[in-house]
């Protein structure tokens, strides 16, 4: 018995012994002795929460290896004593909610109402999480995954995160999709929501009136997904096949969009061609061009996603023309094609592969996409507004949110499906190992010309938009009063000395400190559980690695709105009742952002040569202490691409967290979008500016604390992070 | 290069050595979902020994190894290293030590770094890891070197680093996975003398993959060939050689010729056989009476020509040249054989009519399972 699992053993009696089984009513302020015993489930179980002894059994059969060491199996009964505790601990708590008994043939049997409870609390957490690594102790006790315990535990670890914070909200929406207004199960009412004619209606077709909300996601998702596809191709091209000389800031632009919280674009564009924006002050004094409100609905949001998508199609696609081996084109230039023949029938169907991606990615982000619609669609409804609407507006109807959600998760994972299906069967390889020593055709000067005429003007576009952001920040108002001003900075982040030290009475500060420390606590976490999740699925092998691999992703594919319904179905009762706090902000973060951590993390384990942790585990390092001395060393620039990205990603997210703030935890970007609401546009775009610069300085501090990674080369050509290209809201 | 200095020089301290163990696997059986990398095989490795693991590529002689370090683990059976049932323990706790094909030394440490990672993931003080990393890399004779990072050092030497890093907690086995074969051709023959020098000096017991057959002659004391996921004959160098058990192994190890013979008669070990118009005289060897396939090594066919009558005629179809010895393609009625002739001077010619005998002392052998 290793001096690890006694410890676990020991800390599954002190959670159910010690500390409070059950989480504290908010309203009251518990005193010392809540924490300790008085609100164990020990005390409770014998004061009348009978369900909570049974617990007591596994607790047991945990010190059966304890106490008579001899014995043969003991991962037996470590195994047996997880498996059972775990399902009692489940059993009771879905069983018994705070209204009584949950399902209605224990309601029958047993009476009504029943025993209730409330929420779990530390207690609970800590004896199942024994428990779970009491059973993955046992597991590698009986020779799984090599008989090591530290692998066993730190997949049932990720397993059960993602059980409980993926797999279980995604199911309750499902469970809610199907449930009437009063939770009974009723198909007959998901069929009447899902053939919504607001969600079907082709009515745009024949006449005046508005298309059904599906068919509008649809059609603006396509339209996004050409769109940024032909001008990614076109920023790609000239990147790397012509002499242009402004190459570096094409770079630069493409990082922007990272560091940008998504309705940012929206809000410039607001401020350029809105009724009273910049621009269309100068149509109307200068050509007396009427002012109107073109920019709300399709085409405001239409410009707004392309604006903020083709940066990612651009890294997309400049790595793929990048891999084109210039051999192939040089050997059917000597087989005497013309430079456009050759560009036409083997530099673009060897792109395709690559172009597929950039579209199918510019097609999600554009459906998950909720800043840009929320500020500009007007009357143009898309399902991640209308989910939300459907959630805090008038109609308060959660079932709907629940089936719009179905459909907008529908959409997405069959674009992922057919992105997997389509592209992975074939191969288009074209790095191989041997040297290249081709040159690259010059592009023909139709495609050059093309390229010039598409990327040029949009570029310009692009940095008149970010220019706005950063002159509105310092004028009193965009399109009217264009007057030098820190006012907004004042009213936002303003600091006053007083008697008792500094006192930050800025509006901001609030949910300023809310977003860093949030973000803060979230990015090490997503880095940790991603990079772990990407050491078990290139370093270890264990059966059902394909659909751990699956769940690991599926978070991915998600759109942030049905992730923050789905959070708030799933986590508003007990047993996991952990809404309106910021423990539920960092766990949605973490599984938004793992998945990039994941294929980071499997991209740069996968350049490191497997016998090195081979070496050290046959040297007597076992897995853990292999993971800290060389496997993380090697790791670095994986470490730096997930801080990076989860940190700025809790920081600019809006769509899942805007279901989730409360008014203790309000979260930067949902301030913003309340003040686009109340019209300061002001103050949201100097919010904004702020946000940017400080999310500069968080990059240059990761990369500063995690440093470089040494390799004892000369020259470490360090591979492309790829955060970038992973960019889905 | 400078050569690895003798061993039995260094005073060590006897009470720190460790003993040889023995491996032994008992009906160990690996699978991989539905294919069976290693089906049902057994084996002992006594203490001391150098044992190689000799097969073509995918016969699964490597996830032997791995499995007695603990990289695998094995679907049935059991594995004991000196009497110690290890079939379940990880191989951070299995007192084994590797080295891999690739090396795998660390790029972000130095030599000695990689070196006294052992002992220093093992809890002993920095200075008296270092200094036992330094003892070893004096025997593997690069001292001068501890400081440079693994990629600053030639092939050879990376090899020679991770050698002594795996020699640094002075295992009860040590693995060699393919140790040379990113060494060039002259260099190989060198390490690999090396490597038996230092085994028998420490009196190590180590297992050693390699699909080269010349190499596991060289350096073995036993060799277990393995073809399929099963072990096709174990042996020393010799018995495979001049024994082999099967005709996998006889084609394997070294060069032979395949031929059919007939025993006429078996008196005691000795059988009468039969082969075109000649009688030989050899061990049986289990066969029974009746056709039987015999394996002839090359330099154990001679070639005459002056032509005898009653002998085995045959005609020399292609001739080659290769400096120590001469090969010859002979057409004969017992089928196409290959014949190798050290210290002649002067060539046959293709198209000569030759007679063609057999050595008696050595060279051809009954396959008894053909």
């Amino acid at each position: 018995m290793s001096r690890a699992t006694l410890g676990w053993i020991v800390l599954s009696w002190v959670g159910f012994v010690l500390l409070p089984w059950y989480g504290f009513e908010r309203s009251a302020s518990p005193n010392l002795a809540d924490y300790f015993v008085s609100g164990s489930a020990l005390i409770h179980g014998i004061r009348g929460a009978w369900w909570l002894l049974p617990i007591l059994v596994p607790l047991g059969m945990a010190l059966v290896p304890v106490v008579r060491p001899s014995i043969q199996q003991k991962g037996t009964w470590l195994v047996a004593s997880g498996l059972l505790g775990l399902a009692l601990i489940v059993v009771q708590g879905f069983s018994i909610g705070l209204n009584g008994w949950t399902f209605d043939a224990l309601r029958s049997l047993f009476g009504e109402p029943g025993p209730s409870q409330a929420g779990m609390g530390y207690g609970a957490a800590l004896t199942a999480a024994a428990f779970l690594i009491i059973l993955c102790h046992g597991l590698a006790a009986r020779g799984w995954c090599r008989g090591d315990a530290f692998v066993t535990s730190s997949i049932g670890i990720v397993v059960a995160l993602i059980l409980v914070f993926v797999f279980f909200p995604v199911s309750t929406i499902l469970a809610s999709a199907f449930a009437d207004n009063s939770g009974n199960f009723a198909p007959s009412a998901f069929v009447a929501k899902f053939m919504d004619k607001s969600i079907w209606g082709l009515d745009c077709l024949t006449s005046d009136l508005r298309c059904g909300v599906a068919w509008n996601t649809l059609f603006l998702g396509l339209l996004v997904a050409f769109g940024t596809t032909a001008l990614g191709l076109a920023f790609a091209l000239i990147a790397t096949r012509t002499e242009f000389r402004y190459k570096k800031l094409l770079r630069v632009m493409s990082v922007l969009p990272i560091i940008t919280p998504p309705f940012v674009i929206g809000l410039a564009l607001i401020l350029l061609f809105g009724r009273s924006g910049a621009l269309s002050n100068l149509l109307w004094e200068w050509f007396g061009v009427p002012r109107s409100r073109w920019i709300y609905g399709l085409p405001g949001v239409f410009i707004a996603q392309l604006l903020a998508f083709t940066p990612i199609a651009f890294l997309v696609l400049i790595g793929v023309v990048q891999g084109i081996s210039p051999t192939l084109e040089e050997a059917s230039q000597t087989l005497r094609a013309k430079s456009w023949t050759t560009f036409w029938t083997v530099t673009l169907p060897l792109m395709r592969p690559g172009l597929a991606n950039a579209f199918l990615l510019g097609f999600v982000e554009s459906l998950a996409d909720f800043g840009n619609p929320l500020v500009l669609a007007g009357n143009y409804e898309v399902l991640s507004t209308k989910i939300f609407f459907a959630v805090v507006g008038a109609q308060q109807d959660q079932g709907r949110a629940a089936v719009l959600s179905i459909i907008l998760l529908a959409f997405t994972l069959g674009a992922f499906w057919m992105q997997h299906a389509w592209l992975g069967k074939k191969v288009y390889t074209t790095v191989t190992g041997k040297g290249d020593s081709g040159i690259p055709l010059p592009l023909p000067r139709r495609v050059a010309m093309a390229s010039y005429l598409t990327a040029i003007p949009w570029a310009i576009f692009t940095l008149a938009v970010y220019a706005i952001i950063v002159v509105g920040a310092f004028v009193r108002s965009m399109g009217r009063d264009y007057t030098p001003t820190f006012e907004h900075f004042l009213t936002a982040f303003r600091v006053e000395r007083a008697d008792w030290g500094l006192y930050f009475s800025g509006s901001a500060w609030n949910s300023f400190f809310a977003t860093v420390k949030v973000a803060a606590l979230s990015a090490p976490l997503t880095a940790a559980i991603g990079l772990l999740t990407a050491y078990l699925l290139t370093r270890q092998r264990f059966s059902g690695q394909r659909a751990f691999e699956f769940g690991t992703l599926l978070s991915f594919a998600i759109p942030g709105t049905v992730v923050g319904v789905s959070y708030i179905l799933a986590f508003n009762v007990p047993p996991i009742e952990i809404t309106g706090t910021g423990f539920i902000l960092v766990m949605c973060f973490v599984f938004r952002n793992m998945p990039v951590g994941v294929r980071s993390g499997i991209a740069t384990l996968s350049q490191i040569d497997k016998s090195l942790d081979e070496a050290s585990l046959t040297l007597g390092a076992r897995s853990a202490t292999t993971m800290r001395r060389v496997v993380l060393p090697l790791l670095r620039p994986a470490i730096v691409a997930s801080l990076v990205y989860s940190f700025v990603r809790a920081m600019t997210a809006v769509s899942a967290v805007i279901f989730l703030v409360t008014a203790e935890y309000n979260m930067a970007t949902t301030y913003i979008v309340g003040r686009v609401e109340a019209g300061e546009f002001g103050l949201a775009i100097a919010y904004s500016t702020a946000l940017i610069l400080v999310m500069l300085l968080a990059i240059v501090a990761i990369q500063l604390m995690v440093g470089e990674r040494r390799l004892g080369r000369r020259s470490a050509s360090a591979a492309p992070s790829p955060i970038a290209v992973q960019a889905v809201p | 290069m400078n050569k690895i200095s003798p061993v039995h020089s260094l005073s060590r301290p006897a009470a720190s050595k460790k003993q040889a163990a023995s491996v032994e696997f008992r009906n160990v059986t690996k699978r991989y979902g539905t294919v069976t990398a290693v089906d049902n095989v057994s084996f002992t490795i006594a203490p001391g020994q150098l044992v190689t693991l000799l097969g073509p590529s995918g016969c699964g002689k490597t996830t032997t190894l791995r499995m007695i370090a603990g990289l695998e683990m094995a679907s049935e059976g059991q594995i004991l290293i000196g009497d110690r049932d290890v079939t379940n323990l990880s191989a951070a706790d299995r007192d084994v030590s590797m080295v891999f094909q690739s090396y795998a030394l660390f790029p972000h440490m130095s030599v000695l770094e990689n070196v006294a990672y052992g002992p220093t993931v093992q809890g002993v003080p920095k200075k008296d890891a270092y200094a036992m990393a330094m003892e070893k890399l004096d025997i593997i004779g690069l001292k001068g070197l501890e400081k440079r990072a693994p990629s600053e050092l030639s092939g050879g030497q990376q090899q020679r680093v991770a050698v002594a890093r795996a020699l640094v907690l002075e295992p009860q086995v040590l693995l060699f996975d393919e140790p040379l074969s990113n060494l060039d051709a002259k260099l190989r023959r060198r390490v690999r003398e090396d490597i038996r020098e230092l085994q028998q000096n420490l009196n190590l017991t180590v297992a050693y993959v390699t699909h080269d057959q010349e190499e596991a002659l060289a350096v073995s004391d036993h060799i277990i060939v393995m073809s399929n996921a099963r072990i096709a004959q174990t042996g020393t160098p010799h018995e495979l050689y001049e024994e082999p058990a099967n005709l996998f192994v006889a084609d394997f190890i070294g060069d032979a010729n395949i031929i059919t013979g007939d025993v006429a008669s078996i008196a005691g070990p000795i059988a009468q056989v039969k082969i075109g118009g000649l009688n030989l005289q050899l061990p049986h060897r289990g066969a029974g009476q009746g056709p039987v396939k015999l394996a002839a090594r090359p330099d154990a066919i001679f070639l005459d020509e002056t032509v005898q009558a009653g002998a085995l005629a045959g005609t020399v179809r292609k001739t080659s040249y290769l400096g120590t010895q001469m090969e010859y393609d002979v057409e004969s009625p017992i089928g196409n054989l290959f014949v190798v002739q050290y210290g002649r001077k002067e060539a046959i010619a293709p198209g000569t009519p030759v007679s063609i005998s057999f050595a008696t002392q050595r060279g051809v052998a009954i396959i008894p399972d053909a």
